[in-house]
């Protein structure tokens, strides 16, 4: 035991001096998160609309006051009949370009049907959907509480659409699990299999080996140590989630907190397996970053939804952890469910933790060979 | 004026004590034919010395002799193709924990944490081993307290003659029986190279056995018995004393103003066995040495060599190991 508080100084004293270090494993989770959260924002806010109005007309008016007022557009140009479109487009000012058809509020009151285009720019083409589908949002809501009230129509079927678990669209609610993931991915996984190698790299581990240290006080001193700091930082993206961004935790917080546990431990793994492969740190690091990170980020359904993907990249998105742990916190905190639900993904992630430890047991050497 | 005490006492015949003459005691390290090899590469071929217990024990050869090779099989570290090995009486592959507990190694690169202060690197590898510096402090003593001024500096941060105490003083903290060290003095300037064998002595002293590796040929005459080694083999092995006793060649060294074109002028001589720097001569042997100093002195002279000088000497020890390099 003595053997083992000894290491474990050692690798404390380890990470506190090399900055960066210190820097990636305290600095980067808050950067990465307030990056997401506020710069790399998919959320509509202010996009420039222009409007060609060709009636003038009270409804109309309106209509434009309603969507500029919803927050989610700002007008930014009143374009005349005759106006180039396209050109305003091309000076890629405006996202969006709604055009009222001449004579509306008459034929809306006449005929019960009006026109409206619009157009949007699809260069961006997930912005472009967004904005149709808010801005027509917008005019069916007003057309049909102000002005079709009075109005009998046969045969009308009413759409209400609700958005559970994430009634405004947050992208936070995306991210904060996403984030979360990736970033105990890579402290766990990538600053272990570091470390362990860089004793390879430097010689070290050559004592270490020859020393009665055994293999196993060897692992778990350097994994103890992420092991904390991984958690304080699981805490500290919850925390910044919950206060700075306002995403809910529906479930059980101490639930949430033993499941990321157990993440943490399947990546602190992983990270002893990569560290058994590489033999030095310039390869751990490598694994770790284009190996894991990437597929991580592309396939673990942190930014794009895994039901798109070709079906060889859905089967290898079973085998990123990540993939699971995410849907096991957006469970908890979003939906608010327990074990009963994600004992699924649960099982799996510690499946996953017992295969990379026993493939870590195998390939870790007693000998320098 | 230790120094020079030092390179005078090693070991005449006569002054070996009896537990040191062959035959007598046990041998403590033994390595019986062992071969390894990397992949196509032999490192080391048949390799089979011991070494007695409380002996002061050289591995002298140039790199790729396969020296570190074969302390690493002795460390445990590598498994050896062929042969066995065993050190107070455990062997190297089935007891690699006994042995692991009782040895102490210094490898050849410096494998200290050098984000560590001199101190705390101290007290880790006393946790380690299951001790304390308190407990053994007595046997480092002599080591410790000429860095013990710098104990809160990194070890990074010291220079190479500092780092080598220090590794020493790490690898001695368990109070081992035997003290393995690969090249211990090498990147290490002539002040502290001595001082460092200086302390293996004293070490020696206190009863544990030492297998020290070195390139410097003058080191060998401060081991008790050394092995000459080569490309994987070794040539011979005997003590300092002995093995300069059996060189019969006759030796002579020479030098001129214009040292390269002496050499070049040489060995291109019919008569030249070898020629080759040492300090400020050369030291050349003849075919069959039956050449007499007159005859080089002829020679060198017809190629016009100014402030020429031939006379004999005595070998050394690496005249020994030149000699036997070149059979």
């Amino acid at each position: 035991m003595k053997q083992f508080i000894g290491f474990l100084r050692k690798e404390f004293l380890h990470i506190f001096r090399d900055p960066r270090t210190m820097m990636i494993i305290f600095l980067l989770p808050i950067v990465q998160l307030l990056l997401f959260g506020k710069v790399i924002n998919t959320d509509i806010q202010n996009s420039r609309i222009a409007i060609l109005d060709q009636s003038h007309d009270n409804t109309t008016r309106e209509i434009t006051s309603k969507l500029v007022s919803s927050g989610y557009f700002v007008l930014g140009e009143e374009l005349m009949p005759g106006d180039d479109v396209e050109d305003v487009f091309r000076k890629g000012k405006v996202k969006m370009v709604v055009t009222f058809g001449p004579e509306f509020e008459k034929s809306l009151e006449r005929d019960g049907k009006a026109e409206v285009q619009l157009l949007a720019d699809a260069s961006d083409p997930n912005t472009a959907r967004i904005l149709t589908n808010y801005a027509s949002g917008i005019i069916n809501d007003y057309v049909k509480k102000e002005k079709l009230q009075n109005l009998q129509l046969p045969n009308q079927i009413n759409t209400e659409v609700r958005m559970l678990y994430n009634e405004g669209l947050k992208s936070v609610y995306m991210f904060v699990p996403g984030l979360m993931a990736m970033i105990l991915m890579l402290i766990s996984a990538m600053m272990t299999s570091i470390s362990i190698s860089k004793e390879k790299e430097l010689g070290t581990m050559e004592v270490l080996l020859a020393s009665p240290l055994k293999p196993i006080q060897i692992v778990l001193g350097k994994v103890t140590p992420y092991l904390l700091l991984s958690f304080i930082n699981a805490l500290t993206i919850i925390l910044i989630g919950v206060f700075l961004f306002g995403v809910p935790i529906k479930g059980s917080f101490v639930f949430l907190m033993a499941e990321s546990f157990l993440f943490i431990m399947m990546a602190l793994s992983l990270g002893i397996l990569i560290s058994t492969i590489a033999p030095n740190q310039m390869v751990a690091m490598f694994i770790s970053l284009l190996a894991l990170m990437l597929p991580t980020v592309l396939l673990s359904g942190f930014m794009f939804p895994i039901e798109n993907m070709p079906l060889p990249l859905r089967i290898l998105s079973h085998a990123m952890p990540p993939r699971w742990f995410i849907v096991i916190i957006k469970n908890i905190m979003l939906k608010g469910t327990g074990i009963l639900f994600v004992w699924k993904e649960t099982l799996i992630l510690m499946f996953m933790t017992f295969v990379f430890i026993a493939l870590s047991i195998k390939n870790f050497k007693i000998r320098l060979e | 004026m230790n120094t020079l005490k030092l390179i005078n006492n090693p070991l005449q015949p006569g002054s070996e004590s009896p537990l040191l003459r062959r035959g007598l005691g046990e041998a403590f390290i033994s390595i019986q034919h062992i071969s390894k090899s990397y992949g196509d590469v032999q490192a080391i071929s048949d390799i089979s010395l011991e070494v007695q217990k409380g002996e002061l024990f050289g591995l002298i050869g140039p790199d790729g002799a396969g020296k570190t090779t074969l302390m690493r099989i002795l460390m445990t570290l590598l498994i050896q193709d062929k042969g066995s090995a065993t050190m107070n009486g455990f062997d190297v592959i089935k007891d690699y924990k006994k042995i692991r507990n009782m040895v102490g190694y210094m490898p050849g690169r410096f494998s200290l944490y050098q984000d560590l202060t001199v101190e705390e690197n101290l007290n880790f590898f006393a946790t380690v081993f299951k001790t304390t510096v308190a407990e053994n402090y007595e046997l480092i003593r002599d080591i410790y307290v000429q860095i013990e001024p710098f104990k809160n500096r990194l070890a990074g941060k010291l220079s190479g003659g500092m780092k080598q105490k220090l590794a020493l003083s790490c690898a001695l903290i368990h109070k081992p029986e035997i003290l393995i060290l690969d090249e211990p003095t090498t990147g290490v300037d002539a002040v502290s190279r001595k001082e460092f064998w200086e302390m293996l002595k004293n070490l020696q002293q206190k009863g544990i056995t030492i297998l020290v590796s070195t390139p410097y040929m003058d080191e060998a005459t401060l081991c008790n018995r050394v092995a000459l080694m080569q490309k994987g083999k070794v040539l011979d092995i005997d003590t300092p004393a002995k093995l300069v006793e059996n060189y019969t060649r006759k030796l002579y060294a020479i030098r001129s103003n214009d040292m390269h074109r002496l050499i070049m002028d040489l060995r291109l001589y019919e008569k030249t066995d070898s020629a080759y720097a040492f300090g400020q001569y050369l030291h050349v042997t003849g075919k069959d040495d039956e050449v007499e100093a007159t005859e080089f002195e002829n020679f060198l002279m017809k190629k016009d060599h100014e402030n020429l000088e031939v006379f004999d000497i005595q070998p050394t020890i690496e005249d020994v190991f030149m000699n036997m390099m070149n059979e």
